[in-house]
């Protein structure tokens, strides 16, 4: 990442909402902390070109859907990470024989004022001509989005932050969770906007979520997804809850839900929005990320962790906090990845995959609050251009599936 | 209920937190991140985490004792049953 995006410090420390850096403003009036090009592949068999295309090449990441047959929902997601605030410019990549479009994708993509192209490699002949013809488009979308990107002030307030936790243990519920939920009380009462899914961590708990709706409509919501993720667990008989979690001391679904839970914060829920579609207002969000009925049933919740770190990101989420307890070492695409965990002894093992030691608050060395306030200045860092440590490492997963979910029509950048 | 923050072998720990200081003697080794139990509870009794019922006892379980798949059971879950209750690790998935 470039560092040339110093933060400008205004005020002093405790008052974070008045500091600001520099980011990329874009057509509908979000505002990114990167200006990267992306490489989306629209099959499997264009997987290898895609790769080959972004190896060795700043500032472009891949991603890309796997099926032949389309799916909705992958091509919304795909639609709203091609225009997320991070992403300066896209080129779809087609082998040429699958349903799914590289042609819509970079003209939905070129209407947001990004530079877009697209090819089917059958057409452009193969391998080797394909990988040389998608690397000149790419530096030349490169060198444009850098020489026409608008660079302007942002702040806590500009940013919509996700959270999401993996390879959870006893100390997330006490001490990472909490420390992320104190930091996104912080970010909503600064005019930020926050983001935690994971509904089927949520199971056990439809009382102590319903208590945190903002208003009717909230609870309404609220309800609604909590009943239809228990209808789902029941009905494929697995709870969100891995060997791992076990292993960690993690005993029951619920106790593991109000761990996960913690990392809510405190503030009212605005209410429940769907895969890729942005906050509709500032302050504290649930993406609700469970499949709805569909005669395939296809789409498991939540196969792997990554799959919800892209949900939160198709939202709009310049950054994703991901809080771990027996440790993890993923990454993400277009959104860096801020690893917090509240346990001392992973975060000394894997020191060079953890940016924060929560666990410093369970012996008693940091309050809750001075913890929340040190990962605010993290976070606010690693906006600016100071790379996470899963960025600096060169992680970039992304995880694009089938699945079914009925979503209002795709429109971004509706702030309103 | 508490949490270990640390591994901790049958011995006693201080137990710090909201309406529960004191001194509990472990019966057993207990890892970090694991619960053990401040109170006698009785089979089918109410397991409480966070203020909030996370489980019921399946067994009756002693003060001292490690809380976890052997004894507690999901609302929800069952197939957590079926765990190795150590390790976590899956044994309902046929491997040959």
């Amino acid at each position: 990442m470039k560092g040339d995006a110093p933060m400008t410090e205004h005020l002093t420390a405790s008052n974070p909402a008045a500091r600001t850096w520099t980011g990329y403003l874009r057509s509908d009036g979000r505002k990114g902390i990167r200006n990267l090009i992306l490489v989306i592949y629209t099959v499997e068999c264009a997987q290898h070109v895609a790769h080959a295309i972004a190896a060795g090449e700043d500032e472009v990441q891949v991603l890309g859907f796997p099926g032949c047959y389309d799916n909705q929902y992958a091509v919304r997601l795909m639609l709203a990470l091609g225009r997320h605030p991070n992403v300066g410019g896209v080129l779809a990549v087609g082998l040429g024989c699958e349903y799914t479009r590289p042609d819509k994708i970079a003209d939905v993509v070129s209407r947001s004022e990004r530079p877009a192209h697209w090819f089917y490699i059958q057409s452009v002949g193969g391998t080797q001509k394909s990988i040389e013809k998608g690397k000149q488009l790419v530096r030349e979308m490169r060198e444009r989005s850098q020489r026409d990107a608008r660079r302007v002030e942002m702040s806590l307030a500009d940013l919509t932050v996700g959270a999401e936790c993996g390879g959870s243990d006893g100390t997330s519920g006490l001490a990472g969770n909490p420390v992320v939920g104190a930091f996104f009380d912080r970010l909503v009462d600064a005019g930020g906007s926050a983001i935690f899914e994971e509904t089927v961590e949520m199971v056990g708990l439809r009382r102590v979520l319903l208590e945190r709706g903002v208003d009717e409509r909230a609870r309404a919501q609220l309800a609604e997804a909590y009943d239809k993720v228990l209808g789902y667990c029941k009905e494929v008989r697995q709870y969100s809850v891995s060997p791992g979690n076990f292993a960690g001391g993690l005993t029951t679904i619920e106790e593991k839900s109000m761990g996960a839970f913690a990392k809510g914060g405190s503030r009212p829920i605005q209410g429940v929005i769907k895969v890729a579609v942005p906050p509709p207002r500032p302050g504290l969000w649930i993406m609700h990320t469970v499949p709805d009925p569909h005669f395939m049933g296809f789409g498991y919740t939540n196969p792997n962790d990554t799959e919800g770190i892209m949900d939160l990101v198709s939202a709009g989420c310049q950054t994703v906090l991901f809080v771990t307890g027996r440790g993890s070492v993923i990454g993400s695409v277009i959104a860096p990845l801020i690893k917090v965990t509240g346990n001392t002894q992973t975060y000394e093992r894997m020191i060079d995959d953890m940016d924060f030691n929560a666990g410093t608050v369970l012996t008693g060395e940091t309050s809750l609050d001075d913890a929340a306030d040190q990962l605010c200045q993290l976070v606010m860092r690693v906006a600016a251009g100071e790379p996470s440590k899963p960025e600096a490492l060169g992680h970039r997963e992304y995880f694009v599936m089938y699945k079914h979910q009925e979503a209002p029509p795709l429109t971004l950048g509706c702030r309103a | 209920m508490a949490t270990l923050l640390g591994d901790a072998e049958p011995e006693p720990v201080l137990v710090l937190g909201a309406g529960a200081s004191g001194i509990v003697e472990l019966s057993e080794p207990v890892q970090l991140g694991h619960k053990v139990a401040l109170h006698d509870i009785e089979q089918g009794g109410v397991i409480v985490k966070f203020g909030e019922t996370i489980g019921r006892a399946s067994r009756r379980i002693q003060r001292g004792s490690w809380v976890h798949l052997h004894n507690v059971t999901s609302e929800f879950d069952e197939r957590s049953q079926t765990l190795d209750v150590h390790t976590g690790a899956v044994t309902d998935t046929k491997y040959e």
